[in-house]
């Protein structure tokens, strides 16, 4: 048992950090434009697929390296060519673009790419068990993946708390007309940290590839979760969204590793159920089961009690 | 200009059949699968497949019936059986009389339902229903119609030969089973509880899991949990990217024991397991790969690879449907489904690995060899996704062995 729960443990905080990395730009986007960008997980698709190719000639690394680059640069050209003008019509306007989109990027993908599932790797180094315990591996890549999304918590705390980009940033989102009016060009800092958000979401792309598998369903199985990291944690709020990532990646990861079942909860209660009754499947019911609707309940009950989200300041 | 030949071609069956048929100037078979969606790259595999078995196997070498020539004609169905319904309605109308599908039980049993009500409506142009990929077993045990044949090993009959092998592996005690939950995962599941308590009552099912269809994106707790289960084995009939992701993610917890698998193999799937599955996926499956089995096989297989160096063949039961149609055909003396259909029944054939098949009479199941194999990069002359790693074979289950009894209580026409 404790086994299960301590490799339940890191398998839920690697997750729960990758999910951080889309997150953190999905949320500074919005809380800067107001936009909520349905298009965010297939730039994390774009990642993994740009740096599948890279690796191809180039090698892991420079993949790394360039992948986010390319689509932070696209997402950079999205927002100013697209974005930008569909923003004079309002956000609904806006959200249908992203919406569109995100079908757009994923056809492309299949265009280009096929559709079989790519066989994107780890590199050679980082395939090594980092610690075995109780006979159960830990790969170095799972440390590696860790390292790097803590380290870009923090570096994106740094640039917003601590730099003078991170304070213009700060003013665009509260006050974007007074930021213009003091003499910043607010329509750069948006294209910016859109840019920023999607090398982002393709950096969390690039090394959740070889993980999780380099698919063209890669980003429609994550986008959904990503929403509800953002809800969960507070629209626009940085700190919620890394609370709400952890919470979230714990939560699933738990919810499939523990297997009690409803019955197994009543029993607790000294409530018997009879086997043959008409609601035997809810009975019956285990949590692995439901663990992949607990975060959009978790997200229902978030909207009811506490509509900012945990951490969130204002209502959206 | 065709529903006009059609028709005559009809009334003239009615009175001249084997003079019809000569005067046809190719037999058209349909194929009905996924060629566009998220199921695509299996449908187009099987429609090279299909294409190469009929140009190397059939027109090269003369044709059936002194010279008439096979033709495969394509229907997209996007794995919808309301498509399918509609494709083969088309198909009929355009002279096709067999109908070839595979992929998806579920299109498999509207095609079958339909394509009997058909042949009852219709007894001048009836058609016949060549399966060669669905393993539902219920398609021919209590849906079983005379129309229907099918060439792959149905989902009970492989577990069957997989639970055979279980039972001599003493060293196996602890078995874990996990699938995707919709009726094929679980009626895999159902199959491993029924078969193992019938040979092996002393080994503990100490999970039985199904996870959500193409909603995991990580399956690294699944993983967890069969480490800390203490299993010795895992069975799963995963497919697709469920299949890539529990396959890796066992590999990395660095657990070393068989996961025995129905569809572990090609379509990407060999290639981006790779050296993580090594000695350690298995496959219960038809026709033997590695180490090459005949030179009859060889040839076949590297003509394929010439013409498609992209593609595998994936389904071999493929070249066994189209010969033994072929054979059905020359033993009838006409294209006549309702004839090549009685032809079938009960026909033996050697493939071209050299093995011994029958369609038996009583259900239309092919009865054959199953081969369990393991992934490698050992000893493997034919690779799958030009890899390098491929299936070799380690156990045979003779097809007597693996037959199950049936259900079936056909109804034949007069």
């Amino acid at each position: 048992m404790f086994e299960l729960i301590f490799f339940s443990l890191l398998n839920g905080i690697v997750t729960g950090l990758l999910l951080f990395m889309l997150a953190s730009g999905l949320t500074l986007i919005f809380s800067m434009m107001g936009v909520l960008n349905f298009a965010h997980a297939s730039f994390y698709m774009l990642g993994a697929y740009v740096a599948y190719t890279i690796s191809l000639y180039l090698g892991f690394w420079v993949g790394l390296i360039v992948a986010p680059l390319v689509v932070g640069v696209l997402g950079a050209v999205v927002e100013r060519y697209g974005l930008r003008h569909v923003h004079r019509w309002g956000h609904v306007a806006e959200l249908i673009f992203t919406f569109g989109l995100a079908f757009l990027i994923e056809e492309i993908v299949q265009f280009i790419w096929g559709k079989d599932t790519k066989a994107y790797h780890e590199p050679e180094i980082l395939q090594f068990p980092l610690f075995t315990f109780f006979g159960q591996n830990f790969p170095a890549y799972k440390a590696f993946m860790l390292l790097i999304s803590i380290g870009i918590f923090i570096a994106l705390l740094l640039v917003l708390t601590r730099s003078r980009i991170g304070l213009i940033i700060q003013a665009a989102i509260t006050r974007p007309n007074m930021t213009a009016m003091l003499g910043h060009n607010v329509p750069l800092v948006f294209m910016g940290v859109f840019g920023m958000g999607c090398a982002l979401a393709g950096l969390a792309g690039v090394i959740a590839g070889p993980a999780l598998g380099t698919f063209p369903g890669m980003a429609v199985v994550l986008g959904s979760i990503v929403f509800v990291i953002v809800v969960v944690g507070g629209l626009g709020s940085l700190g919620g969204a890394f609370i709400a990532s952890l919470l979230i990646g714990l939560l699933q990861t738990f919810a499939i590793a523990l297997d009690y079942s409803v019955s197994d909860i009543l029993v607790a209660f000294n409530i018997t159920t009879d086997a043959e009754s008409a609601f035997r499947d809810l009975w019956t019911l285990s949590l692995p089961q439901i663990a992949p609707i607990l975060p959009y309940l978790l997200l229902v009950l978030i909207l009811i009690f506490r509509p900012t989200g945990l951490f969130g300041k204002r209502e959206s | 200009m065709k529903i006009k030949s059609t028709i005559i071609a009809g009334a003239a069956l009615a009175t001249l059949s084997a003079f019809a048929a000569q005067a046809a100037d190719t037999i058209k078979i349909g194929f009905i699968d996924p060629l566009s969606g998220p199921f695509a790259a299996t449908g187009t595999n099987g429609l090279a497949q299909f294409r190469y078995a009929v140009d190397e196997l059939v027109n090269k070498k003369g044709g059936v019936l002194g010279g008439t020539e096979f033709e495969i004609v394509a229907y997209d169905n996007k794995i919808s059986p309301k498509e399918s319904l509609i494709q083969l309605k088309r198909a009929i109308g355009e002279g096709v009389r067999y109908i070839a599908q595979g992929n998806s039980s579920g299109v498999a049993n509207a095609l079958t339902d339909a394509i009997k009500k058909h042949n009852k409506r219709n007894p001048d142009n009836r058609v016949l229903f060549l399966n060669y990929s669905a393993v539902d077993p219920a398609l021919t045990n209590a849906k079983c119609n005379f129309w229907h044949f099918r060439f792959d090993a149905n989902a009970d009959i492989k577990m069957n030969a997989l639970t055979d092998v279980i039972k001599v592996k003493k060293d196996i005690k602890k078995i874990y089973l996990i699938g995707q939950d919709y009726s094929f995962g679980k009626s895999v599941a159902a199959a491993a509880v029924r078969f193992l308590k019938e040979k092996r009552p002393d080994v503990v099912i100490v999970g039985n899991e199904l996870h959500p269809i193409g909603k995991v994106k990580d399956f690294t707790p699944y993983a967890t949990k069969i480490r800390a289960s203490g299993a010795d084995a895992v069975i799963t009939g995963n497919w697709g990217a469920d299949m890539i992701g529990l396959g890796k993610a066992i590999g990395e917890t660095g657990l070393d024991v068989p996961i025995y698998t129905y569809y572990a193999a090609n379509d990407g799937i060999t290639k981006t397991i790779g050296a993580s599955g090594k000695n350690k996926i298995r496959l219960v499956h038809e026709g033997p790969l590695n180490p090459p089995s005949s030179a009859a096989y060889e040839a076949y297989h590297k003509g394929f690879k010439a013409k498609n160096p992209e593609k595998d063949i994936s389904q071999f039961r493929i070249a066994n449907t189209v010969q033994m149609l072929a054979a059905a055909i020359e033993k009838a003396g006409n294209a006549q489904p309702i004839n090549v259909a009685k032809a079938l029944e009960g026909m033996e054939f050697t493939s071209l690995h050299g093995e011994t098949l029958t369609m038996r009479a009583e259900d239309h199941q092919m009865i054959q060899p199953i081969h369990i194999s393991v992934h490698t990069d050992e000893g493997i002359t034919f690779d799958s996704d030009n890899s390098g790693y491929g299936l070799s074979t380690e156990t045979t289950v003779a097809a007597a062995d693996t037959a199950l009894p049936t259900t079936c209580k056909m109804k034949r026409p007069m």
